[in-house]
Order: C-alpha cells, then sequence, then structure tokens
C-alpha cells in the first residue's frame, strides 16, 4: 500500500485537484474527467497488444550473439545488424548507453554503434505502433521515413566529426569502465 | 482497424513463442506485465493532466500557441520542449494525439515527438559516461538540428 501511494502519488494528487475543481467549477471538472476517462479506455485499449510485442522481441532477439557480427569491417550486414537490435529494443533512449558500451568493448564500430543509437531512439517498433495507433499511420510512417535518413546521416556526421584520437578515446573510456552488463 | 491487427499480431507472435519455447514465452509475458506497469503512474497522471488542460485551454488558445500559425516560435517551444523532458514516449503520445485533435499543428508535434525521443539532455551525464563529453554533445546537437529539420519536412506534408 505504502509502495503504491508512493508510486502513484502524483497522480493521485492530480485526481484530488481534479475533483476540487469540480467541486468549485463544476463545468470543467465534469468535462475534464470525461475527456481523461475517454482517453485512458482509448489507450489502455491499444496498450496490452504492443506490451506483448515488446516482451516477445526483448526476449527473442539475442543481442549478445548478435553483437559478435558487428565488429570493425562487417560492412552491410553489421550496419543492419545494429539497426535491428535497435528497433528490437525496449525502454528509453538512455537504457541503449551500457549495451552500446558493450558493442564499443567488443570492436565494433563507430558509425554502428550511432546507428544503432540512432535506430533505438527513432525506430522502435513496439513505440512506432502506438505511435501509429495515437497520431495515425501517414504520421508515422513519413515521420520513420524521415528518421531512417536521419539517422544514417547522424552517424555519418558522427564518424566524421570525431577524430582519429576522439575515437581511440571512447573505445578506452569503455574498456576501461570493466563492468558488462 | 489498426488496433485488431495489433491484438493479432501479439496473439499470433504469442502462440508462435509458446511452441517453440514455454519457458521464453513466460519470460517475455513477465517483461510485458513490468514494462507497462512502469510507466502507469506516469501514464496515468499525464492522462489526467491531459483532461483538465483540454477542459480550461479552448482550442483557440491551443491553436494560437501551438497551431500552424504559431510558427517558428511554436516550433522552437515544442522541440526545447522536447529536448529537456524525461518522459515516456508511450507516456508523450496521448498528449501529442490530445494536442493535435485540439488544435496543435502536425509541424510543432513532430518536433515535440522526435526531439523527446533522440535528444536527452537530462540523461547526458550518463551518455558522457559512455561517449564522453565531445561525442555527447555532437550527437545531441545534430539529434535536437535533425528534429526541427524533420518537423519542417512534416509540416509541409500535412499542411
Amino acid at each position: 500500500m505504502k509502495k503504491f501511494l508512493k508510486r502513484y502519488w502524483m497522480f493521485l494528487a492530480l485526481l484530488a485537484a481534479n475533483i476540487i475543481i469540480g467541486l468549485l467549477l463544476p463545468e470543467i471538472g465534469l468535462k475534464s474527467i470525461e475527456i481523461t476517462k475517454k482517453n485512458a479506455l482509448e489507450m489502455l485499449s491499444i496498450l496490452p497488444p504492443i506490451f506483448i510485442l515488446l516482451g516477445l522481441l526483448d526476449v527473442w532477439v539475442e543481442r549478445e550473439t548478435m553483437i559478435k557480427y558487428m565488429g570493425k569491417g562487417s560492412g552491410m550486414k553489421g550496419i543492419l545488424i545494429a539497426f535491428l537490435i535497435g528497433s528490437a529494443a525496449a525502454g528509453p533512449l538512455y537504457a541503449s548507453f551500457p549495451l552500446a558500451s558493450v558493442m564499443l568493448k567488443k570492436g565494433s564500430s563507430i558509425f554502428n554503434i550511432f546507428i544503432f543509437v540512432g535506430a533505438w531512439s527513432a525506430t522502435k517498433i513496439p513505440m512506432l505502433t502506438f505511435e501509429a495507433a495515437s497520431l495515425g499511420l501517414p504520421f508515422m510512417l513519413i515521420r520513420l521515413g524521415i528518421s531512417i535518413v536521419g539517422i544514417f546521416i547522424i552517424a555519418i556526421l558522427m564518424n566524421r566529426s570525431l577524430k582519429e584520437e576522439d575515437k581511440v578515446e571512447l573505445y578506452d573510456i569503455n574498456n576501461k569502465s570493466g563492468e558488462v552488463q | 482497424m489498426f488496433t485488431y491487427i495489433l491484438y493479432g499480431l501479439a496473439g499470433g507472435g504469442l502462440i508462435l513463442s509458446f511452441i517453440k519455447d514455454r519457458q521464453k514465452t513466460k519470460k517475455s509475458l513477465i517483461k510485458a506485465w513490468k514494462a507497462f506497469e512502469n510507466i502507469m503512474p506516469q501514464f496515468l497522471a499525464v492522462l489526467v493532466v491531459i483532461g483538465l488542460a483540454l477542459a480550461i485551454l479552448s482550442p483557440e488558445t491551443i491553436t494560437k500557441l501551438l497551431g500552424n500559425e504559431s510558427g517558428v516560435w511554436g516550433l522552437l517551444f515544442t522541440s526545447v520542449l522536447g529536448a529537456v523532458t524525461l518522459i515516456p514516449a508511450f507516456v508523450a503520445f496521448p498528449l501529442a494525439a490530445a494536442l493535435l485533435h485540439s488544435g496543435a499543428g502536425y509541424m510543432q508535434i513532430a518536433a515535440f515527438v522526435s526531439s523527446l525521443t533522440m535528444v536527452g539532455v537530462i540523461t547526458m551525464p550518463l551518455e558522457i559516461k559512455t561517449f564522453g563529453k565531445k561525442a555527447t554533445l555532437l550527437r545531441n546537437a545534430f539529434a535536437f538540428v535533425f528534429s526541427l529539420i524533420s518537423a519542417l519536412i512534416i509540416g509541409v506534408i500535412f499542411k
């Protein structure tokens, strides 16, 4: 119970605020509860299959075995694998950094690393399905198309702007950190 | 329609996974539930905020602040907002959809979504630990500029 309160205090406080507003200004209070209810029902009906997909992707896409195949000189295959691992991911962008660190340790190229981070941030499959459901399929598809081009451009720019010594340092940071996550 | 396809995909995937490996299927369902429960506090809070905001702000006000007419300022506002906030995409999409339906422009909403997912100002200290200062600053700067360009293209297409 205490844990529940701690996690949901913001929601409960907002709900209480909504009720107080409803008592003072019934019109706004009722309208907001109506909008909240409608949105909640709509969103909660879409979320279960998306999270099931997220769980399946997370368990079946074996990242550790894939990382082996994306070292320097892995060419197109390495790029594709980097993209795929990023797209099948679950979790916010910062959750990709520990994995990127493992990739660097195993000798992934800088270009592939930023393809991976880009794919993780913009083309995660569970996220795209929810984007299509809430903002429309055309919006999602067009934004996805632009993002894929953008990911490659950003990876190319990163690869060019980092000098040789910067890259050496990048590998050094991650080799020293020692902890494999 | 889209929702039915999603349920079909998830159901089919589960059956296939169950046939191949029960243990993994169980693990994936636990993972799914944990991820779902994990966003719930923020998700529900944002839904109440949306309800309140839309009940108080008129569509005219939202259009004025974030609509097509808000131009460069609306675009800069939403992209900076996306860059400095740290909310999961699953929580942000209902907010973006609600704003869009109440008069916000496609360009402004696209800028918010893109910079939210690709730029992370608050998480920079974490990123620096992996990529170092230079690469982190460069990546976030490129991603921010890219989210502006991406939003401009979407703004032109959805006009």
